[in-house]
């Protein structure tokens, strides 16, 4: 019993094929949108790729781009196909590769279904990410003399600025790391001295954080040495603290940045998706219809179209058949050339070897 | 003798009126790219008009606006004129407009070539606004609690971070205004009551910097107080440290932002003058080719096609001369007896015969 059973007559059946054209050329576009989205992920990742510790979310755009790449070429094949789908003489032509593309199609949109998953799925991993490039970047932004790591503090500070943060979780994560290079402390100064000793791991540690922290709503100028201490200010009230840093930690507005502009990748991919599916649906539909009018003989009569031409438990118990015996290909099997002898022809040798003291 | 005459058979009549519907169109197009240059760049220059003062250069913008409006409106006109133009009984229909039409084309493509010219011509004039406008924003910085100035504190410092620049000429016009609010002046310290008695007008100057003064290429943390002061900081030589704040003035800075854009819209502007011109000459061609053949009487034969029908100083003197016998239009002429329901005297003799004796008087009485 097929699934899906559709009755085609001719007109019908080249109505099918047209619209399958036109719609394998959209699938095209869609395709170079697929691929266009993948690349305008990658290079938004790797704008701040600096901050981020392991470039494995790197495989979420990559993805995207073999999918569209992909997309493009097995559409363009299906509109040839579709095309030539209208006339029967022509379909000969692709009868033979239509299974096979309809299959690999199949395979294919899972990838795309897959690669919208992955959108949406990559926050987690992202998160951690952050979580220790942003920590190792603060360490070494004093380092602006190391090689490799000299463009960390212009890429920290441009961070901070762009994306209206400061630290990792708060502005507070400052306080515990060292900004201040040694080459730029007084070591004759006793103030900075007595600091560097109270420290158990001899860090120059401080309540200060960098200029890139300081709010542009900030009513008054602002106040960067000693941000914790209200008494060092004048007119330092609560209000004036809240609107001086930038209050928001760099991990979660980053977070958010990557996650919205993924939600809406994720939803395109989706989107795209099921219109290859349809086209797929159709595809495979036409298929059938002109297989059968060949069958039947005459390309002027109705045929059938089905999505499976058995029902789903028996496609794939035949399927899993043919998968066995692909595996027993090259065990030898009745071999004539090989002596074997046989449990029967050993039988007669013995009831001829009975009869024979009978007769003596 | 008619200024650049070309002959033009029916075909060529033809394909000049399809070539010219075409160009035509694509005119309408640049007529609306013109109006989208002149929209963006009034949208550029609303983005900074706080830090704008005085001269108001709002005119480029809107002259390009209403330019790009008309080139749209006349070219649009002037392709149905030559969708008509293949047919000769069609071209009938256009045959009065069609002139006036070419003058104004001429005066509004005149008026592109204004449009032009001014994008070149604004620089002085925005660079003075430009001075006076960020004089005044620096002056005002610390006012964040006076309405109308309260914005401008924000307006500066995204100024100075995004144009990598930092105040009028360069840092040091810091040095010479009060930043800090007396809001956030400890007047019990001795140090703020003393450099508030030391100055002339009780203004609190320090040579420090706002933060948004700070270069992000700095090595080392930033240093926005005591900069002219070597030794209020390790290893720092003022005179020689290059990377620490930003070094360009904002003014600077500004003016090359909007003369990058300007050049750029000057010179589309100058390369749709050059189009619209060429548009013009084909029309007026096609015009003057078909009132000739109108003149002979059959359609299909040649006819020339011209710029204008006599040189140009006859053309200018015949113009001249309509202009000005348009102007005594309503005085009524006495010097040729224009009018014959009035009875003026003539001063001129009259005339008494071949001979022109005036009549003996005849003595004869009674």
């Amino acid at each position: 019993m097929a699934v899906g059973k559709v009755t085609f007559t001719k007109a019908e059946r080249e109505k099918l094929a047209e619209v399958l054209w036109l719609l394998n050329w959209i699938s095209v576009v869609t395709g170079a949108i697929l691929f266009g989205l993948g690349l305008f992920l990658k290079i938004e990742i790797q704008k701040w790729q600096e901050v981020m510790s392991d470039q494995g979310i790197l495989y979420v755009p990559h993805m995207l781009i073999s999918t569209g790449l992909a997309a493009c070429c097995i559409n363009f094949l299906g509109g040839k196909i579709c095309l030539d789908c209208a006339d029967t003489n022509k379909f000969l032509r692709w009868k033979l590769v239509m299974m096979p593309y309809v299959v690999c199609t199949f395979f294919f949109t899972s990838c795309v279904l897959a690669g919208a998953l992955m959108c949406y799925s990559i926050r987690s991993q992202l998160e951690e990410s952050l979580f220790l490039g942003l920590r190792n970047a603060m360490r070494y932004y004093k380092d602006t003399d190391t090689p490799g790591r000299c463009y960390l503090k212009r890429t920290l500070d441009l961070l901070q600025i762009q994306f209206h943060c400061c630290g990792n979780t708060g502005y507070r994560d400052w306080f515990q790391v060292q900004w201040i290079s040694n080459r730029y402390l007084d070591m004759t100064s006793s103030a900075v001295v007595d600091r560097l000793r109270n420290n158990v791991e001899g860090k120059y540690l401080m309540d200060g954080v960098p200029f890139s922290c300081c709010s542009t709503f900030s009513p008054r100028p602002c106040i960067q040495q000693q941000v914790s201490n209200s008494s060092a200010h004048f007119n330092y009230d609560q209000q004036s603290q809240q609107l001086n840093l930038w209050r928001r930690g760099c991990r979660q507005t980053l977070l958010d940045h990557y996650t919205g502009i993924m939600q809406s990748i994720g939803l395109t991919v989706l989107l795209i998706w099921l219109f290859e599916l349809l086209v797929l649906t159709g595809v495979r539909y036409l298929q059938t219809a002109m297989e059968n009018v060949l069958r039947l003989g005459d390309p002027e009569s109705e045929s059938d179209g089905w999505i499976l031409e058995n029902s789903l438990a028996e496609t794939a118990r035949s399927n899993f058949n043919i998968i066995k015996n692909l595996g027993k290909c090259y065990q030898i099997d009745d071999d004539p050339n090989i002596n074997v002898p046989t449990a029967a022809a050993e039988q007669e040798v013995l009831s001829q070897q009975v009869q024979i003291p009978v007769t003596s | 003798m008619a200024v650049l005459r070309v002959k033009f058979t029916k075909t060529r009549r033809d394909k000049l009126a399809q070539v010219l519907w075409i160009l035509n169109w694509i005119s309408v197009a640049t007529g609306a790219i013109l109006f989208s240059l002149g929209l963006f760049l009034k949208v550029e220059l609303n983005k900074r008009g706080e830090l704008m003062a005085g001269k108001d250069i709002q005119y480029v913008p809107n002259m390009l606006i209403a330019v790009g409006l008309i080139a749209c409106a006349i070219n649009f006109l002037g392709g149905k004129i030559c969708y008509d133009c293949v047919d000769t009984t069609k071209f009938l229909r256009w045959k009065l407009i069609m002139l006036p039409y070419i003058i104004c084309t001429f005066f509004f493509t005149f008026c592109v070539l204004v449009g032009a010219l001014m994008c070149y011509s604004m620089r002085g004039e925005l660079e003075e606004s430009l001075n006076l406008g960020l004089t005044e924003a620096m002056r005002f910085y610390k006012d964040t609690d006076t309405p109308g100035r309260c914005f401008l504190k924000r307006t500066v410092d995204v100024l100075q971070i995004e144009f990598q620049c930092c105040g009028n000429n360069g840092y040091k016009d810091w040095f010479q205004i009060q930043w800090i609010s007396n809001r956030y002046l400890d007047m019990s310290q001795k140090e703020v009551v003393d450099r508030l008695r030391s100055n002339v007008e009780g203004k609190y100057l320090i040579d420090g910097v706002p933060f948004s003064c700070c270069n992000i290429n700095s090595p080392r943390p930033c240093i926005q107080q005591q900069i002219t002061n070597n030794s209020a900081h390790f290893n720092y030589e003022h005179q020689t440290e290059e990377l620490n704040l930003w070094m360009k003035g904002c003014r600077q800075a500004l003016l090359e932002h909007y003369n990058y854009i300007m050049q750029s819209i000057g010179l589309a502007v100058l390369i749709t003058w050059l189009f619209e011109l060429s548009v013009l000459t084909g029309v007026r061609y096609l015009q003057t080719s078909l009132e000739n053949v109108l003149r002979q009487g059959d359609p299909n034969s040649e006819s020339d096609g011209w710029l204008l029908e006599n040189s140009f100083m006859e053309t200018a003197r015949t113009n001249l001369h309509i202009i000005k016998t348009l102007g005594k239009n309503n005085q009524i002429d006495t010097s040729n007896n224009g009018d014959p329901n009035i009875n003026i005297p003539s001063t001129s003799k009259a005339h008494y015969g071949p001979d022109n004796m005036p009549p003996k008087k005849t003595s004869e009485a009674s």
